[in-house]
């Protein structure tokens, strides 16, 4: 037999008598499972998910379950085709032996695999202070149980939300807030809401349009300490400026935390910013070495990009899941040179304040920003991010059926800033600095350290923090 | 006389029942110079690039005037007599056009307002599909233009707006005579159609008056429908001017049933031209949805558009449309064009990643699209469900003399019967 008639049985038989486990079952381990079937995977396939619930969709989680429009249960993901899988629902993988190939389970349980599919995504980070944290009415938001319990806090009337944080889930929940009529107050640390995501002059928008439908917005300041009655109930939150807030709904929207502990001692490259994997979705082991048998999709893959100058993006995004997912199961039944790219352009929705907000690119990258169409006053507006004289990112406020003509100006690297266009000008066309946050500083104990100094002896090294 | 070209070629009225050949020719040379400075764009991703552009106009008031014909200095075409109507969301830009759709979608199937407003119609179609269908018991032949494709969609869009059935064969014929006399290709100048656009002219402005008097009759009475909850409650924007919101009732009026009945038409005339994939759906019912999605790919209700003008030179595809010309984006070649579907010529009733360009992309996105969808499934499926043994009698059939929206004027079906 050829070499290549050989690797072609090969992956025959794969497809026909492998055994595929996917952890996580959330969007991108259901399109993943769905994927694979749909690659003509008709081996053996486990699903891992420490929720005890079947796929649901979290989009609506922060939007329309809150208004009470959609039950927090109502949400399950429509299933693209029959799975015909083992689904290991409500127990979570807490280890991950590579030399055995084995997934270990919460309940002890070894699952063998031959391959292995990483879709854990994140959680919410809890308020920090655990006494705090555990008074009734600090929610943070998820999960389909975080959302129902929100739901119901909202239902029965609070005096005043207190939203700390102003990212996206936190203007949503303030947005809800105010639709349904409900007092709200949210506490930024940075100087205006969305900040980090779209910067300061987005975010100035963003903060205007927050006043304007009356959420009592501070900027600049954190909570110090949250305070309950006697019943264990939380009351009010001191915040760093010496303000108090009466509230007694706490939404910690603190933004989310990579579920990576479990592949501690793996020795995959997994750190606070997720699994790093190769644009394929191959895992890389902490050599940066590309893995065979593990590959990474959705929030927790972290892979380098090619418009983005290779760096390596985390994205927290809808359609990452999806796709990455897609590519991810493709690769894991084929060889090379059958391999697919997960070059996706990054894109993101929200809805708030009655206005839909859509970017696509990686606007962080960019460090300028031009008005392009529409009107600022109006909240109805595309604008566009650029670095270095070529376009990176475009965000649109009500302006949603635009974004496909940045996208594709992104994906030619067009110049910064683009063409004026016919019609709906701006008043100012002139770029300006986007005013993102500078980038964090450093962790003080490095994750990653190399070892050895014979070339031959040379490897990575994972070291917990704090050792 | 020099020869014509592929795109000439393809607007000749002996051409529409088969414009493809010509669009594949057309395709050869992506944005395509006329000799009259038209720039025609016959390719899929040069025709999405530009539906996207934002340095494309699609305001009539920005083209420039056409180059009459030659030697007939008295044919002004039908577009300049439509002119005279205040411009409707599918001829003007933002914000003007944001603004105007955004009010016409609360009262159609906007979110706050109406968002039941298309699926609640679903036993009402149900029920004058069935209606025509049992119309048809007894009989051995059936125009499905006259008797199946027309009757339903213009019975919904008279109830969805609140014009009554009864002024149906006044509007039918001024939307007729002045589609009849639209020719934007070599044909243009002869003295039959010279006649046509004379008596076009007339009926535009009747179907102008006949609309304004309708809004007037809200103004004072509001009634049911789209168009006097327009006339009363136009949003937090505010209410259109009387003018715009008449133009923009003539438009829904018009498109709310012309490119249905020529799309359920050519559904029926297509599924008859092949056997296989009828008889497919007949076994697979589910299929329809999928399949209307085929059919307005392999037969375009809109087959190009023609008020967009470049705002600002553009270069694509190797060619720079300057600032002023006109672009004529051809959707019935895009949907044919084999860089972007395979075996396009193929009717493939599960055709997958099939995002064709039967009701365009971008701001312009058919406006009726979720209703027309809608419409056709239930037509069709029950059409193939309920016809025994259709066969079609002339093959081309006639078809109407307009360019753009194209369509069979009778298909003749030889039937069997009708199911229960």
């Amino acid at each position: 037999m050829t070499l290549a008639a050989t690797l072609a049985e090969l992956v025959r038989d794969f497809k026909a008598n492998g055994r595929i486990v996917i952890v996580g079952a959330s969007l991108a381990g259901l399109r993943g499972a769905e994927a694979l079937r749909e690659e003509g995977f008709t081996g053996s396939l486990t699903i891992i998910g420490d929720e005890p619930y079947e796929p649901y969709d979290r989009p609506p989680l922060s939007k329309q379950v809150l208004k009470g429009w959609v039950p927090a249960d109502h949400t399950l993901l429509p299933r693209a085709r029959e799975l015909d899988a083992e689904w290991r629902l409500g127990v979570a993988a807490t280890g991950l032996d590579r030399a055995a190939r084995q997934v270990r389970l919460a309940d002890g349980e070894q699952v063998p695999y031959h391959r292995l599919l990483i879709a854990t995504g994140t959680r919410a980070r809890q308020w920090p202070n655990p006494a705090e944290a555990a008074l009734d009415g600090v929610i943070s938001l998820r999960t389909r149980d975080d959302a129902a319990r929100l739901q119901q806090a909202l239902a029965a009337r609070p005096s005043r939300v207190l939203v700390i944080g102003g990212g996206f889930i936190g203007s949503e929940v303030a947005s809800v807030c105010r639709d349904l009529d409900i007092p709200v107050t949210l506490t930024e640390r940075g100087p205006a809401p969305l900040v980090g995501a779209l910067g300061g002059v987005i975010g100035e928008i963003a903060a205007q349009m927050q006043r304007d439908h009356g959420v009592d917005l501070r900027c600049g300041v954190s909570v110090s300490a949250l305070e309950g009655d006697a019943a264990g109930h939380v009351r009010r939150a001191r915040l760093s400026d010496g303000t108090t807030v009466e509230a007694d709904v706490v939404l910690a929207a603190l933004g989310s935390i990579r579920n990576v502990e479990w592949l501690q001692g793996s020795g995959l490259a997994a750190g606070p910013w997720g699994v790093g994997c190769d644009a394929g979705g191959r895992a890389f082991d902490i050599n940066g070495v590309v893995t065979d048998s593990v590959y990474v999709a959705g929030d927790v893959a972290r892979m380098p990009h090619v418009l983005y100058e290779y760096q390596f993006l985390a994205m927290e995004h809808w359609d990452n899941a999806v796709f990455g997912a897609e590519v991810a199961a493709h690769n894991m039944v084929n060889l090379e040179p059958h391999y697919r790219p997960h070059l996706l352009l990054p894109g993101f929705w929200s809805g708030q304040f009655g206005v839909n907000i859509k970017s696509v690119g990686v606007p962080p990258f960019g460090d300028e920003i031009v008005f392009t169409q529409g009107s600022v006053k109006d909240r109805s507006f595309a604008a566009a991010y650029g670095r270095r004289g070529r376009i990176v990112a475009a965000v649109t406020f009500d302006h949603g059926k635009w974004l496909e003509y940045y996208a594709h100006l992104i994906e030619q690297s067009a110049p910064f800033p683009p063409p004026p266009p016919g019609w709906d000008r701006p008043d100012v066309m002139r770029p300006v600095p986007a005013e993102f946050p500078a980038p964090g500083v450093p962790t003080a104990i490095p994750d990653v350290v190399l070892t050895g100094h014979d070339p031959n002896e040379r490897r990575a090294e994972f070291r917990p923090r704090g050792h | 006389m020099p020869e014509e070209t592929p795109w000439q070629q393809a607007l000749r009225y002996a051409n529409r029942a088969d414009p493809y050949p010509f669009y594949a020719e057309l395709r050869k040379t992506p944005v395509a110079r006329q000799p009259d400075g038209t720039y025609v764009v016959s390719t899929y991703r040069e025709i999405v690039a530009l539906l996207h552009d934002p340095r494309v106009s699609s305001d009539v008031r920005r083209l420039p005037a056409r180059a009459p014909a030659p030697a007939e200095p008295g044919a002004e075409p039908i577009t300049e007599a439509v002119i005279e109507l205040e411009p409707n969301i599918i001829t003007c830009d933002p914000p003007e056009h944001d603004r105007d759709r955004r009010m016409m979608t609360r009262h159609f199937y906007g979110p706050t307002d109406a968002p039941h407003q298309i699926s609640d119609l679903e036993p009402d179609i149900r029920r004058i599909v069935a209606g025509l269908l049992d119309g048809m018991r007894g009989k051995t032949r059936i125009d499905v233009v006259d008797e199946f494709a027309y009757p339903l969609p213009v019975k919904l869009i008279c109830k969805i707006l609140g014009v009554p059935l009864e002024d149906e064969p006044r509007f039918h014929t001024w939307i007729e005579t002045a589609l009849d006399a639209l020719d934007l290709g070599p044909e243009a100048a002869s003295e039959e159609m010279r006649s046509r656009v004379a008596g076009a002219r007339g009926s535009v402005k009747e179907l102008e008056q006949f609309m304004a008097g309708l809004l007037r009759q809200y103004a004072e009475q509001p009634g049911p429908g789209m168009i006097s909850a327009m006339v009363h409650n136009g949003g937090p924007g505010g209410r259109m001017s009387e003018g715009v919101l008449a133009s923009n009732a003539v438009l829904l009026l018009f498109a709310g049933h012309e490119t249905t009945v020529n799309l359920i038409a050519h559904s029926v005339l297509t599924l008859l031209r092949h056997p296989e994939a009828l008889e497919k759906l007949r076994r697979r019912p589910d299929l329809i949805v999928p399949a209307v999605e085929e059919l307005l790919r392999f037969e375009s209700s809109v087959q190009f558009w023609h008020t967009r003008s470049a705002v600002e030179d553009i270069e694509i595809a190797g060619t720079t449309i300057p600032a002023g010309a006109p672009i004529f984006l051809v959707y019935g070649s895009g949907n044919r064009d084999p860089e972007r579907f395979t075996d396009p010529d193929r009717l493939d009733l599960e055709r997958p990643d099939n995002e064709h360009l039967g009701f365009s992309q971008g701001i312009h996105f058919c406006f009726g699209a979720p209703l027309a969808r809608l419409e056709v499934q239930v037509a069709v499926g029950e059409f193939v469900r309920r016809v025994e043994n259709p066969r079609l009698v002339v093959d081309p059939p006639p078809y109407r003399h307009n360019q753009i929206f194209r369509g069979p004027r009778h298909v003749l079906v030889d039937i069997d019967g009708i199911r229960d």
